[in-house]
């Protein structure tokens, strides 16, 4: 194991707001090694052996417990893929925080592709939280590629919170999930894009159980001359409801690309999908500024609160 | 102390100069509320904008304390003093209550002290801020935000466009009393409100009429209002105030 240094506490603190070795079960990869780890009397962390990569094995009914997985990454020119799987047993309801921070100061891009697999047992409880953070001045690009894939038994619950907002070149998220009856899914994602950066974040949600149901949930903003595209497909195979909404802010000469795809297999599925794209109202920057605020600072403002 | 010197606002309209305010020169004094009443469509909401600086007059001085703000911005103008409250408030997603407040009052106020500016127009201040200042807010409690965030500002001057616009009577009467309380409390400021209200005007301590743009009448509250009544009161019956209370069925 190999001690953290002050640019990869930094990063750990933005991308999982460690300021400390965390409570409960982590696991900390740094520069493709384990820089820490710990298993819990309900959380059992080993590393996998055909590739690189976790195993998190849940015990059925652990409560209130969690699990941090952060990777930071400062090596320029570093590029790796991490399949890191979940086994969340029956009634168990964990938090689960991961997240990617890089540094690159140098001229070679810097890659992390994680591919996270949640396996759900009936009844389990999820909360997870993904941020992605990227610094340093280097010309080496900083990327990104999560796949997440979700797999839910019966009635169990997944709520998961992706926050993109700085220094992150390029990405393309992929998150497929497959419900079973009474199964219920909740994606909060917030996106800030700014320069040449481009990101894509395409879902694919199969309902196929009855009272199955997701809530899928964009609000981005894309600054300077950055690109992003919400792709979001739920497919209702049963009695169920799904809702997708992607709500953006454009600035400068940022471009957003809004996919809707609904399918219903099913007469009693229920979906729905709203999109709304445009730039910050004249009036909220005009009321904001009425209260003192400068225009830059009515912006600042408003976006802020935009991806609370 | 406002001041506007005669001052105009002109708009292109389909090739032609239109003038919304013609020459309107008026005195806003230290420690008095003021009303600015009259028909609909005659510049009144316009006046508030221009002294706000959302608009810029196309002719004329505008002055806060002696000194020239004309060409001074929206936000120069709130630093200077100036408070405006919109007669539709505007939504924000995201922005809580708490954080609109903190705004207006320019610091990091305690909840505590947060919750007195929205107990001070009615709202059970707990149970709002955390709330969004977006469309899951009725019009009245957006409305009386709006007031409190003006409130939170201890402004030298207050501007409040029609602040009777878009609420119930319920809540317009609890508004009157934040009103009195202002006029009541008032010190080292004024208060400028825009309304058809008979309730409002009855607490003013001078009234100024404008219609088509220009100052119809202005004077002491004794001097104008009985006026008002024998010779506007049909036309201030049919733009919302008093009409909306005989609606709302309480007998005058």
């Amino acid at each position: 194991m190999t001690p953290l240094d002050e640019i990869q506490k930094r990063l750990l603190r933005e991308v999982a707001d460690l300021h400390e070795v965390p409570e409960g079960a982590y696991n900390i990869r740094s520069n493709s090694q384990s820089a820490g780890r710990r298993s819990t009397a309900n959380i059992e962390i080993v590393s996998k052996q055909d590739v690189s990569g976790l195993e998190v094995r849940i015990r059925p009914g652990t409560k209130h417990e969690s699990v941090h997985i952060p990777v930071v990454m400062t090596e320029s020119g570093l590029k790796e893929v991490v399949y890191n799987d979940f086994f969340i047993g029956e009634d168990a309801d964990v938090v689960i925080i991961a997240g990617c921070g890089i540094d690159n100061c140098g001229n070679q891009d810097s890659q992390h592709d994680g591919i996270h697999r949640f396996y759900l047992e009936k009844g389990a409880k999820v909360r997870y939280v993904e941020k992605h953070y990227g610094s340093g001045s280097g010309a080496g690009k900083r990327i990104l590629n999560p796949g997440t894939e979700v797999y839910m038994k019966e009635n169990s619950s997944m709520e998961m919170e992706m926050v993109q907002i700085k220094g992150v070149d390029d990405t393309e998220r992929t998150t497929i999930a497959e419900l079973d009856a009474g199964a219920k899914l909740v994606v909060r994602e917030r996106l800030m894009t700014h320069g040449e950066q481009r990101a894509i974040s395409t879902y694919s949600v199969n309902l196929n159980g009855t009272d199955s149901s997701a809530d899928i949930v964009s609000r981005s903003v894309a600054r300077d001359r950055s690109f992003q595209k919400f792709d979001a497909k739920i497919i209702g195979k049963a009695a169920c409801s799904g809702h997708t909404e992607c709500d953006s802010i454009i600035m400068d000469q940022g471009r957003i690309l809004a996919v809707p795809g609904l399918e219903a297999d099913h007469v009693d599925a229920s979906l729905f999908h709203e999109a709304a794209i445009g730039k910050i109202a004249g009036e909220q920057l005009i009321k904001l500024m009425t209260l003192g605020l400068t225009e830059a600072e009515a912006e600042e403002q408003i976006i802020n609160g935009f991806l609370r | 102390m406002l001041e506007l010197i005669n001052v105009s606002f002109q708009v292109e309209s389909e090739g032609k100069g239109k003038e919304i305010v013609r020459d309107v020169s008026l005195t806003v004094p230290d420690r008095k509320l003021i009303v600015i009443t009259g028909p609909n469509g005659g510049g009144k909401s316009t006046l508030a904008k221009l002294i706000a600086g959302i608009e810029k007059p196309t002719g004329g001085s505008i002055r806060l304390d002696g000194e020239d703000i004309t060409d001074r911005n929206v936000t120069e103008r709130a630093r200077l003093g100036i408070s405006y409250a919109f007669q539709q408030p505007v939504r924000f997603k995201g922005i809580r209550v708490l954080d609109l407040i903190r705004i207006a009052a320019g610091k990091t106020l305690s909840v505590a002290d947060a919750c007195e500016y929205l107990s001070s127009v009615g709202l059970c201040a707990r149970d709002y801020m955390d709330r969004e200042v977006n469309a899951s807010l009725s019009g009245g409690e957006l409305k009386r935000i709006e007031i409190a965030t003006v409130l939170a500002r201890h402004a030298r001057l207050s501007v409040f466009d029609e602040p009777e616009a878009g609420i119930d009577l319920w809540s317009f009467r609890n508004l009157i009393d934040v009103f009195r309380n202002m006029r009541e409390t008032i010190e080292d400021s004024s208060i400028l409100i825009i309304s058809h209200q008979e309730r409002i005007l009855a607490i003013a301590d001078e009234i100024i009429v404008i219609k088509d743009g220009r100052v119809e009448k202005q004077g002491r509250r004794e001097d104008v209002y009985p006026f008002l009544d024998a010779d506007s009161a049909e036309k201030l019956t049919c733009e919302g105030g008093i009409r909306a209370m005989g609606k709302g069925g309480e007998a005058e």
